[in-house]
């Protein structure tokens, strides 16, 4: 079971209503030719639950989504999340998590585009004064008889 | 028929390495099934950019979500929380967050103190050795000289502090309340073989650093070494007896899907609060007809669970985010009973760094804080980065109406009968949890946090699987004894989280290894008088 090219039409349009193109922040929209591929690539077992959403919001739409105008689509886009459930939940996470790895978006983020492993992060030890006020109590934990 | 061995564990998990690697300084014949496979660190999520995506697929932590084939189906659809676990060698210390807290002196002693649920027929002081041979296998971090514990040493020092936990601890100073560095099993030096954590921000889901102990990594090398066996993708199907009642050995299905039968002079379960009950339930006879080991009628009953809370907001200045382990800092400050606060027992809290600027979109958009369309990027760029997180941990009381059954209809892949959960959290719960709530919207408030917004109870916070088998000197009140054998079958012990008596409010893992070692302390003190 893949997506028809109609619900895939749908879900770039949705993509793109989720997260347009910034100039603000010179980063793509998650309907992005990259960011896009890996959304439709990503889906996997959640795809029953795609379905489910990108069906719901044809319903909505009354037709396909990219027909409507911006005014149209935006309530569309209300409803959908309104009245969607779970199977509308999932669609959006696929876009967020797909959206938030993308190079581009990350560097713009100010992050490094690179899985965790095996460089990691740098993490200050802080300031362990803090703690005096808190050695300096009594032990409170309950004796027991 | 394969040969007899002298022991036979089911689990390879935190209990039951603990009691593999114990028992093997005996020499004698133990041998290890576990349902699942030996993991790899290089296929563990961090190693991808998709790090994320697959908390939601092969290492979600349900394993209905996960259905990986080492997985069973549970039926919780009648429980608020839902059952979360691992399974695999080294169990679901693979995918947990490495918090280590032992439970308190009070917390064996609830009945002489609070007047509620039992007493544990053991005490802190006799775990206490056993604590801190575990500290010393599983590599713990931390700081010794709490002032909300009896004083113990640790390994290897406390995570750092970082952004996160500086802010917090100035929000808890200014409150007055307590605050302490968690105790991990992250390691923070090279410990044991163990690299230190190099703050990959993503502990639960399976450390690639191998910071994080999993006793896939700690104990069971040393017990291989010393000799144990372990049999991977081997699920057990049931336990079988003889005529005089004793255990005979089990009956699994091998890698191959090929059932065997393995005989044993001694029986081990090592399972978690769910899977114990599960197989013992599906050991039942016609000498046995309500299940193995049952005739308190106890096996599956009291399930607790440690009711979770999670209260958060996002403050001006940037906090760690992903850039270092959730774990960071927690209080006691409400840990012991005080009647004035309408509920008996108490609860910790535990202080998390932050989230992936994946898994926070996702999050943020979920409570509508990061709307779609063009406001998107404004509103997600103000809040990710600044998440200030409460977690709450309750002590959730015995209630025999809280069990584990099994499912009429549905069954795991080898046709076995899948375990069902029926739960309800209590009233002390709910009360505690008010009071909870309300206190960590207080740190919050201190801290200058805004949209502080609540999760109560967490749905996928089942992580702590205690109290279906639980201990007690009276056979009719009690499945196990207080070394851990069952009062029905002499050659049969439950070492897991099953055998708690109350479940305390912190992290259980600590307590289910110290209590795995003394029990096997115990089997080595009576082997010759061990079935008497």
């Amino acid at each position: 079971m893949t997506l028809t090219a109609d619900e895939t039409a749908d879900y770039r349009c949705i993509a793109g209503m989720i997260i347009p193109a910034s100039e603000k922040y010179a980063v793509p929209g998650a309907d992005d030719d990259l960011i896009f591929a890996d959304i439709i690539k990503s889906i996997g077992r959640d795809e029953a639950d795609v379905k489910t959403a990108l069906a719901k919001a044809r319903s909505l739409a009354g037709g396909p989504l990219s027909a409507l105008d911006a005014a149209s689509r935006d309530s569309v886009a209300d409803r959908l999340r309104a009245e969607g459930g779970n199977p509308v939940a999932i669609l959006t996470r696929i876009v967020l998590l797909c959206y938030y790895r993308d190079d581009r978006v990350m560097i713009s983020l100010g992050l490094e585009p690179r899985p965790p492993f095996p460089k990691g992060h740098v993490l200050e030890q802080g300031d362990w004064s803090l703690l005096d006020p808190v050695k300096a109590r009594k032990p409170f934990w309950r004796q027991v008889p | 028929m394969l040969e007899k061995v002298d022991v036979l564990i089911i689990g390879s998990g935190a209990s039951g390495a603990a009691v593999a690697w114990s028992l093997a300084e005996t020499k004698m014949r133990i041998l290890c099934l576990e349902q699942g496979d030996w993991m790899k660190q290089s296929d563990y999520p961090t190693n991808g950019r998709d790090y994320e995506a697959r908390l939601y697929s092969d290492y979600a932590t349900s394993p209905n979500i996960r259905r990986r084939d080492s997985d069973y189906p549970i039926n919780d659809d009648n429980s608020p929380i839902k059952v979360v676990n691992f399974n695999a060698v080294g169990g679901s210390t693979v995918m947990y967050t490495a918090h280590y807290p032992r439970l308190h002196p009070s917390d064996f002693r609830v009945k002489t103190l609070d007047g509620v649920a039992d007493d544990w027929p053991v005490d802190y002081a006799t775990l206490e050795p056993f604590f801190a041979e575990n500290d010393r296998m599983m590599g713990v971090s931390g700081l010794a000289g709490d002032p909300a514990y009896p004083s113990h040493a640790l390994p290897m020092p406390p995570l750092p502090l970082g952004k996160s936990g500086t802010k917090i601890a100035e929000t808890m100073n200014k409150l007055g309340w307590h605050w302490w560095p968690s105790d991990t099993t992250l390691a923070t030096t090279e410990y044991d073989g163990r690299a230190p954590c190099i703050n990959l921000g993503h502990c639960t889901p399976a450390c690639a650093q191998g910071a994080k102990a999993s006793t896939d990594i700690t104990y069971w090398p040393h017990a291989i070494r010393a000799g144990v066996e372990l049999r991977t993708n081997c699920r057990v199907r049931e336990i079988t007896t003889g005529p005089d009642g004793m255990a005979t050995g089990v009956i699994y299905y091998d890698k191959d899907g090929a059932e065997q039968f393995q005989p044993a002079e001694v029986v081990i379960m090592a399972c978690n609060g769910v899977g114990t009950p599960r197989l013992l339930l599906n050991s039942k006879s016609a000498a046995h007809p309500d299940g193995l080991a049952n005739s308190s009628g106890l096996v599956g009953k009291n399930l607790m669970f440690h009711p979770w809370a999670t209260v958060y907001g996002y403050v001006d200045e940037p906090m760690d985010g992903h850039r270092g382990p959730p774990l960071c800092i927690w209080s006691q400050e409400f840990y012991e009973t005080d009647p004035a606060r309408g509920y008996v027992r108490g609860h910790n809290f535990q202080f998390n760094r932050g989230i992936g600027v994946g898994t926070e979109a996702v999050a943020l958009e979920a409570i509508g804080l990061a709307p779609w369309g063009r406001d998107h990027h404004d509103a997600f760029r103000a809040l990710s980065g600044h998440r200030m997180s409460v977690g709450m941990c309750t002590e959730d009381l015995p209630e025999e109406h809280n069990r584990v059954t099994l499912d009429p209809v549905l069954k795991d892949r080898h046709g076995i009968p899948a375990p069902r959960i029926d739960y309800t959290i209590s009233d002390n719960t709910n009360r505690m949890l008010d009071f909870g709530i309300a206190r960590a919207k207080d740190i919050l408030a201190a801290a200058g946090a805004r949209h502080v917004h609540t999760i109560r109870p967490v749905a996928y916070g089942g992580w702590h699987l205690l109290g279906t088998a639980r201990m007690g000197t009276d056979p009719t009140r009690s499945v196990v004894n207080e070394w851990g054998r069952c009062h029905d079958v002499k050659n049969l012990f439950i070492v897991d989280g099953s055998i708690f008596v109350t479940s305390g409010g912190v992290n259980p893992t600590s307590t289910i290894q110290a209590l795995a070692l003394y029990i096997a302390d115990s089997i080595k003190q009576r082997l010759a008088t061990l079935f008497d």
